[in-house]
Order: structure tokens, then sequence, then C-alpha cells
């Protein structure tokens, strides 16, 4: 399943945060979004999820969802978002629930996933016992439970150390690499995303437009660190974002 | 450079992260009790308290040991407990209800909270009177009484509570696409339960002071009934054997919810 945007503006009252954005998100590719501060990124993955209305242009799904899919179009927030109530294994059940799932098959997927995120050990832990990594882990997991055509991933892991962070990449390249699935990943780090992105969208500062769409194509599990393409990228990508990021500095100021 | 090092004096560097964390210091609330009692036995004792002021605690204890005997503690308890209990129960329930309904519904919200904070200063024993040509001069109007006394902080805290779930979670229960029902059930209501129950410990002391003030108000049996009869009569003793049970009750209700909070809230950081 594709995702299609055409013309998609969005404005806060009197605030334009998004003008005029067109994009093709292809199935079984990371598309990352980078931007300045402000520059609406969130809103928009807000928008493709359909946890908002955009005031014009339109959202499309293009063909239809695998029919094992519970959840088509699944985020993973920079929060986590995991309920503090609940175990591991029942925040992840939390997503099965409501769809009449028998409680072994339930088991069962909950198994795999916690497998598949190297959380297996953990299944009976609280969040709160959790270090930062360990629950986005979690929040993965939860996600990858309900069978996702678009994983939605809003700076998931802007609240970790960086250390936890690459750990958490190679993780997920692993993971993309064994079944690979469709992502939007938005993130204000640029290391982030030449490391994941088949392709990355660079926004300008608010109203945020996109500036350019920079391809990539190494094969992520060949991008590690030090590697000096994705190096000539990421300094590539500095430069097309160093003015809009410093002039949006500066008017967050004034407002 | 380094000779001038070596004759500063050297010393540790001083510890200034003492204080402002609180930690369970479980028997200081008890010998505080047992100081004061002991004072006031001393005091009446040696004569330096009047014993038309206090009486001594040894003869307090002494009535509240007959009032066990006699079997007259029960009676009157037992009658005091119920009405608390259904009264506090039903204003309780009634109160989360409306005060989950306020915090989800826009409408609900703008037609009741107004009502709420309109009854709230009302002093609910103002409205015995009223209550008893309502339902009636027994058991109705007390029960009346304190549901509405408890019903009152029980929807503020609610809906307070209600509102101060982490609107994340619920974003994150619709983008699952959890039903709404199930947002409520599983996101809505464990999150405000926090809140939820620290409002139930002031309502239900609440409660115990309606209780007592509806059973001064025309009860034959009662704890309130129990103070104001020794009251009338100037009967310290048995005064404070009362107060004392309300004491005891008060303390127990509120160590009650301390489970409450403690086996539902283990989550909590």
């Amino acid at each position: 399943m594709d995702i299609r945007l055409s013309g998609v503006s969005h404005r806060y009252d009197q605030t334009e945060v998004l003008r005029d954005i067109s994009l093709e998100i292809p199935s079984g590719k990371i598309v990352c979004i980078v931007g300045p501060s402000g520059c609406g990124k969130s809103t928009l993955l807000r928008l493709i999820g359909g946890l908002e209305q955009p005031s014009a242009g339109e959202i499309l799904q293009v063909g239809t969802p695998p029919t094992d899919c519970l959840n088509p179009l699944t985020y993973v927030f920079q929060d986590f978002a995991l309920l503090p109530w609940r175990t591991v294994h029942g925040n992840i059940s939390l997503v099965l629930e409501d769809h009449g799932i028998p409680s072994q098959d339930a088991d069962d997927i909950i198994q795999n996933v916690l497998a598949r995120t190297k959380l297996s050990d953990f299944a009976k832990a609280l969040p709160k016992q959790l270090s930062g990594g360990m629950k986005q882990r979690v929040a993965i997991a939860r996600a990858l439970a309900v069978n996702p055509a678009v994983m939605l991933m809003d700076e998931p892991l802007s609240a970790l150390d960086s250390q936890t962070r690459e750990l958490l990449m190679d993780d997920l390249v692993n993971l993309w690499t064994r079944t690979p699935f469709t992502a939007v990943y938005v993130t204000h780090n640029l290391a982030e995303a030449v490391r994941l992105g088949h392709s990355i969208v660079v926004m300008s500062r608010r109203p945020g437009e996109i500036r350019e769409i920079v391809h990539l194509d190494q094969p992520l599990e060949q991008r590690g660190l030090g590697n000096v393409e994705m190096e000539e990228k990421q300094k590539y990508l500095w430069q097309l974002m160093r003015e809009e990021a410093q002039a949006a500095d500066a008017e967050l100021i004034h407002v | 450079m380094s000779d001038q090092v070596n004759t500063f004096t050297i010393r540790p560097v001083p510890f200034r992260g003492g204080g402002f964390a609180p930690s369970s210091r479980r028997w200081v609330g008890l010998v505080v009790f047992v100081v004061l009692i002991a004072l006031a036995e001393m005091g009446t004792r040696q004569g330096w308290i009047s014993a038309l002021t206090l009486p001594k605690p040894s003869d307090v204890l002494k009535t509240f040991g007959e009032l066990y005997s006699t079997g007259l503690l029960w009676k009157h308890l037992s009658v005091s407990l119920s009405r608390l209990i259904v009264g506090a129960a039903l204003g309780a329930s009634v109160g989360i209800a409306v005060g989950v309904m306020i915090g989800l519904f826009s409408y609900v919200r703008a037609g009741l909270v107004p009502l709420v904070a309109a009854l709230f200063p009302i002093p609910k024993i103002a409205l015995l009177p009223l209550f008893v040509i309502w339902f009636g001069i027994d058991e109705g109007s007390k029960y009346a009484l304190i549901a509405f006394g408890t019903f009152t902080p029980t929807v503020v805290a609610t809906y307070g509570a209600v509102d101060n779930v982490d609107r994340g979670l619920i974003r994150m229960g619709q983008s699952f696409n959890l039903s709404w029902w199930s947002i409520v059930r599983k996101i809505v209501l464990p999150g405000a339960m926090p809140g939820i129950l620290s409002g139930l410990r002031i309502s239900l002391a609440i409660a115990i002071i309606l209780l007592v003030a509806a059973e001064m108000l025309g009860a034959e049996y009662g704890i309130g009934a129990y103070i104001l009869e020794a009251g009338s009569l100037y009967d310290l003793e048995r005064l404070f054997a009362g107060v004392t049970i309300l004491s005891i009750l008060g303390v127990t209700l509120s160590t009650c919810i301390g489970l409450i909070e403690r086996r539902l809230l283990r989550w909590r950081v």
C-alpha cells in the first residue's frame, strides 16, 4: 500500500503550518522527513495517519493493505506512549484486544514481536522499570504487533541518549532487512535520516514546504558508522538546512 | 606554581544536598499520640489541668471499656457505619460517574460544571430539614445528606483527574483504532484513578463529619447522638470516648484508601 499526498496545506487559525505538500510514499521504503524545528513535520505525520485533517489537499491510500493487517497506519511516538499501569505484555495486548483475536493467537503474536525486538525476558515488566531505549523497543514491538502497512515514526529516537540511539538504529535496520516495512520517519537528526532513509524529504521553515527530496541508493545494512558516502550526504543535507535552521531559530524568539 | 597549590588547606567538600525528601517514619505519628495522651494523663492526675477542662485519658478508656462490655458500642457503631457506608457509596459512585461524564462530554461539562460549583459551597447540614421533608425523618434523610455531601467533592476531583489524563495516551489509543469504550475503560479510567482516589480521601472525611451532624439533629442511636447526649450532660468522659471513635474511624478509612492506592497504583513511579 502506497500513500500519496497531493497539494496538502494546513493552518492553525492564522498560522500557516504546511504549504502545498505533494509526496509519494512507496511501499517497502523508509521515507525520512527532516526540517528545522517548527516546520510542521510532526503535523504532517499526524495528517498522514488521520489524527488531524488537512485544511486543503488530500491524502490517499493507494492500494489495499494486506488482509492480516490490523491497523494499516500505525504510529511510534517520541514519548513512547506506553500505559504505565500495564506490563510490556499488557501494553502490546492492548492493541490486539479490540480485534476479537483468540487469546492463544494473540499470545503468539506478542511472543513473536517481543522476540523480534529482543524483549522476550521483559514481558512481565512495568514501563517504569525499563530504560528509555527499552520503552521505545516496546513501542516498536506494539506497532509491529498490528502488522502495519505503513509505520509513522515521530522522532522515535529523539528522547534517547546517543548510544541507545545507535543501538536502536541498528535494530531498526535489522528489522527492515529481515522484513521490509513501509515507514515515514520524522526526525531533526540528519545522522538518523541518512542511516535509515531510502529517500529524505527536506522541508523549509514555517510554512513548511518541500525544498528537496534526496534519494539514497546504498542498501541500509551497508550504511555503518563512518561511511564516507553517508557523511557526504549528511554534509549536503546540512548545507541545505543550515540557513533555514538559523532563520527558524531566530524566528522563534519573535513569536 | 605547584608549591603554591600545596600551601592551600585541604578539606572535604561540605554536603549541602540534605532534606526536602520525605521518607517513611512510621513510629513518629504513634509517638506524638502517646506523648500527648501521657501529658494529658499527667496533667489531670497532678491537677495542673482541671477536671472541667479535660477528662483523664484513663477514665475515657474506662468509659470506652464499659461501652464495649454493655454492647452499646456496637449498637451505636453499627447504625453509624451502615449510614456512612450507604451514604458515602451512593454519593461517591454517582459522583465518579458524573465526574467522568463531565470529563468526557463537552455538553455535560458546560451544563453541569456551573451547577456543581453552585452546589459545592452550600453547607449541606443547612439542607437537612429539607431532606427530612423529601426523604423522611428516619434513615432516608441521613443517607441523602451524606450522599450529597460526598457527591460534590468527588465530582470535582474526578473530572479534574480525567482532564489530567495524558492526551498522548488517548491519541495513541485512537491511532491504534481502539473503540471509544476501550479508550475510556483502558486508558481514561486507570489514568484518572490516582486523582479519583485522592479525591475520595477528602470526600470520605466529609462523609464522617456529615454523619455526625445528621445524627446530632435527630437520631436515637449513632455516634453523633451519643456525643450530643454526652455533651448536653457535660459528661466529658463519654464525649471524648465518642470523639475517639470518630478519630479511629477516620484513621481506619484513610488507611483503607492507602491500601487500595498501594494495590491499584503499583505502577506509579
